[in-house]
């Protein structure tokens, strides 16, 4: 069977092909477009992958998208009606989109497939899957298990905003879901969006300045009381209540009341230019430890109902890398597994899936490891098509064999360099795991700042993720398993630690930046946490070498691993994109393939900046 | 017309029979709609719609 699943028009769109239930390729749009999140019908994603597995469109036994618009477009009119005359602004913006558009998604998928090559219409099987069915089966499908436990969380699908489903061989069954206006993932962006960052964007930002709150303050305590007692009811099973009177999002066009909640939280709500104050860090704090705290009930109520060893985990709340780490640790289930293209990207994969095994009712192929093939999916490029971009570009460069150039970029990553490192098929997801990813020494104190200001021009609190052998993250790490995706943060080993000062939670947020609090510093986020990937040998071989050699030089298979881009950018997909951010910004090397370009080798660039809306 | 088909099997389906008249009376409207205007695509702040 051969299956195109497509995600879009909302965010993140995609496109993904799968044989025989193999996943052959799968890509985002914003990645060929250059523009993040990029909701457009994926065109140039479908392409991709329709040349990847030498098919075309012709040859497919079906096309599924990965969700039902017109079961979304009830859940509009039925909110609209609920909330009504509440609303009436967002109703005549909504409707006409969706009468003149959004609902003719039939027509408007065939004829953007039109544009690609010509086909049979009437031949080809066109399906819808239901959102949350597809992040279920993005990560049960894709997983090791023939039998588990599904978790999924995320803003909203249809009506859906958290269902809880078993798996077992090629069936998934939904035992209970969360409804629309009643949202874990809509509650974190409520917050994204009061504390000034881009909401569908901005939500790991939060999470990155939670840990610069302050656990002691009174007031980080007060605000969790008073969120608690106001915005949301927990209940035991982890499922939740907003209380609408604060919210706007079900039928305006912005997440809260505004004025309602600086009352109640007593702040002003943060504009994006502001500058970030220990009280937004408190908030933030508060949030995250609310939605833990909701997502760990869930995960308890889940082993409950199923009594399953498995648990799979998808949709965006699951990258909540924090809550991730938590529900591992904490040992409710055996082993979890979390679909690394946890957001709507993954959808696309999931509808491929559902087809597969429920409307074509295709046995299961299960992997030891799992289907996602280290989620290099991607584009990968030939040497010619590299020298092209080298000739046209006038780009100074040498060619080394691999120990060579494994040897010639440890010793630069030593030397205190930032490198710009692109090797074969791109990810599929939203983080770099090693294809298009910015490398550095995460034992240099300064790494974290260099990189943030003079490479990625974003926000000096972001942290970094260490990249590590896999056989070798445990003695850095309180970490049982595997971390592949880079989708948990961990505790770094105590002896690792310096003592910190007894005002330590009282100190700046640069004051804390500052602080070297393990002999990692880079990594070492300001709770001595850290959101660990872990490499295998065989499925990411030419990175496993290279930590290997730096290991070899310096005595830890460790360094800093950050996604080839600036703010607001998309990762970098084709050798140009690479090589234009290279010249675009502070980046020392970089590494594509076999050719190494140095900085102070180039010519003046010639490559126009571009400007990426900030995110 | 197969839109118009597939909303019926849609509401049949679901059982969701008080929309009906809702959505007939918003099918007339974007007639107007599109006699009135050339493009609707209005941008939205949050995706959510």
């Amino acid at each position: 069977m051969k299956i195109l699943g497509i995600s879009a028009f909302y965010h993140d769109s995609s496109a993904v092909i799968i044989v025989d239930g193999k996943i052959i390729a799968a890509s985002q749009e914003e990645r060929y477009t250059r523009k993040k999140h990029d909701a457009r019908f994926p065109t140039h994603a479908i392409q991709f992958c329709l040349e990847e597995s030498g098919l075309l469109l012709n040859d497919l036994d079906a096309i599924i998208f990965y969700d039902k618009p017109f079961l979304k477009f009830e859940r509009l009119l039925e909110t609209y009606y609920a909330f009504v005359p509440r609303g009436i602004r967002s109703f005549i913006k909504a409707i006409p989109v969706w009468l003149k558009e959004k609902i003719f998604i039939k027509k408007i998928i065939f004829d953007e497939l039109s544009k690609i090559e010509k086909f049979d219409r009437k031949k080809i099987k066109l399906l819808f899957s239901e959102h949350h069915l597809s992040h279920a089966a993005s990560s049960f499908f894709a997983s090791p298990f023939s039998d588990a436990a599904i978790l999924t969380i995320d803003g909203v699908g249809e009506w859906t905003t958290t269902s809880i489903a078993e798996g077992k061989n090629n069936e998934i069954k939904i035992l209970k879901e969360i409804h629309f206006p009643h949202s874990i993932g809509l509650l974190y962006s409520a917050f994204t969006y009061f504390l000034g960052f881009k909401v569908n964007s901005g939500e790991y930002k939060l999470m990155g300045l939670a840990p610069y709150g302050n656990p002691n303050d009174v007031n980080t305590k007060k605000y969790i009381e008073d969120i608690k007692n106001n915005f949301v009811t927990i209940y035991d099973d982890g499922s939740i209540w907003l209380n609408q009177k604060y919210f706007n999002y079900a039928t305006g066009l912005t997440m809260i009341q505004k004025n309602k909640w600086e009352k109640i939280l007593n702040i002003k709500k943060r504009e994006p230019s502001e500058k970030i104050e220990q009280h937004h860090c408190n908030i933030a704090l508060a949030i995250q430890k609310i939605a833990e705290e909701i997502i760990l009930k869930l995960v308890y109520h889940t082993k409950k109902i199923t009594q399953k060893k498995n648990l799979c985990l998808a949709g965006g709340v699951a990258l909540n890398c924090v809550a991730n780490g938590k529900i591992i640790q904490e040992n409710i289930f055996d082993n979890v597994f979390i679909q690394p293209a946890s957001g709507d990207a993954g959808g696309a994969l999931g509808a491929a899936f559902v087809a597969h095994h429920f409307y074509f009712n295709q046995e299961r192929k299960i992997n030891q490891n799992d289907l996602m093939q280290g989620a290099f999916l991607g584009n990968s490029y030939h040497d010619f098509e590299i020298q092209k971009m080298i000739k046209k570009h006038k780009a100074q460069v040498s060619y080394h064999e691999e120990k060579e150039l494994l040897d010639i970029v440890t010793n630069k990553i030593i030397e205190g360099k930032v490198i710009g490192w692109f090797q074969g098929k791109m990810e599929f997801g939203p983080r770099a795991l090693g294809a298009r990813s910015i490398l550095g020494d995460p034992r240099n104190e300064t790494m974290q700042e260099q990189i943030n200001l003079k490479i990625k021009y974003r926000e000096s609190f972001r942290p970094f993720a260490p990249i590590v052998l896999e056989e070798d993250a445990n003695l850095f790490f309180d970490i049982k398993n595997k971390s592949p995706y880079m989708l948990e943060v961990y505790p770094l080993k105590k002896e690792l630690l310096n003592d910190l000062p007894k005002n330590y939670q009282n100190l700046s947020i640069k004051e804390k930046l500052k602080y070297k609090r393990s002999t990692l510093p880079a990594i070492t986020h300001v709770d001595c946490s850290a959101r660990i990937q872990t490499v295998n040998k065989k499925i990411n071989p030419i990175f496993w070498k290279l930590l290997n050699t730096f290991k070899n030089k310096t005595g830890i298979g460790m360094l800093i691993n950050t996604s080839f881009n600036v703010r607001g950018e998309p990762i970098v997909c084709s050798p140009f994109d690479a090589y234009s951010c290279f010249m675009n910004t502070e980046m020392d090397v970089l590494v594509i393939e076999n050719y190494l370009f140095l900085k102070e080798e180039q010519r003046e660039s010639n490559i126009k900046k571009k400007e990426f809306q900030l995110d | 017309m197969e839109v118009l088909k597939d909303l019926f099997q849609f509401l049949m389906e679901r059982k969701k029979f008080w929309l009906i008249p809702i959505i007939i009376v918003l099918l007339f409207l974007s007639i107007i709609l599109v006699f009135a205007e050339g493009s609707a695509i209005s941008s939205f702040i949050y995706t959510i719609f």
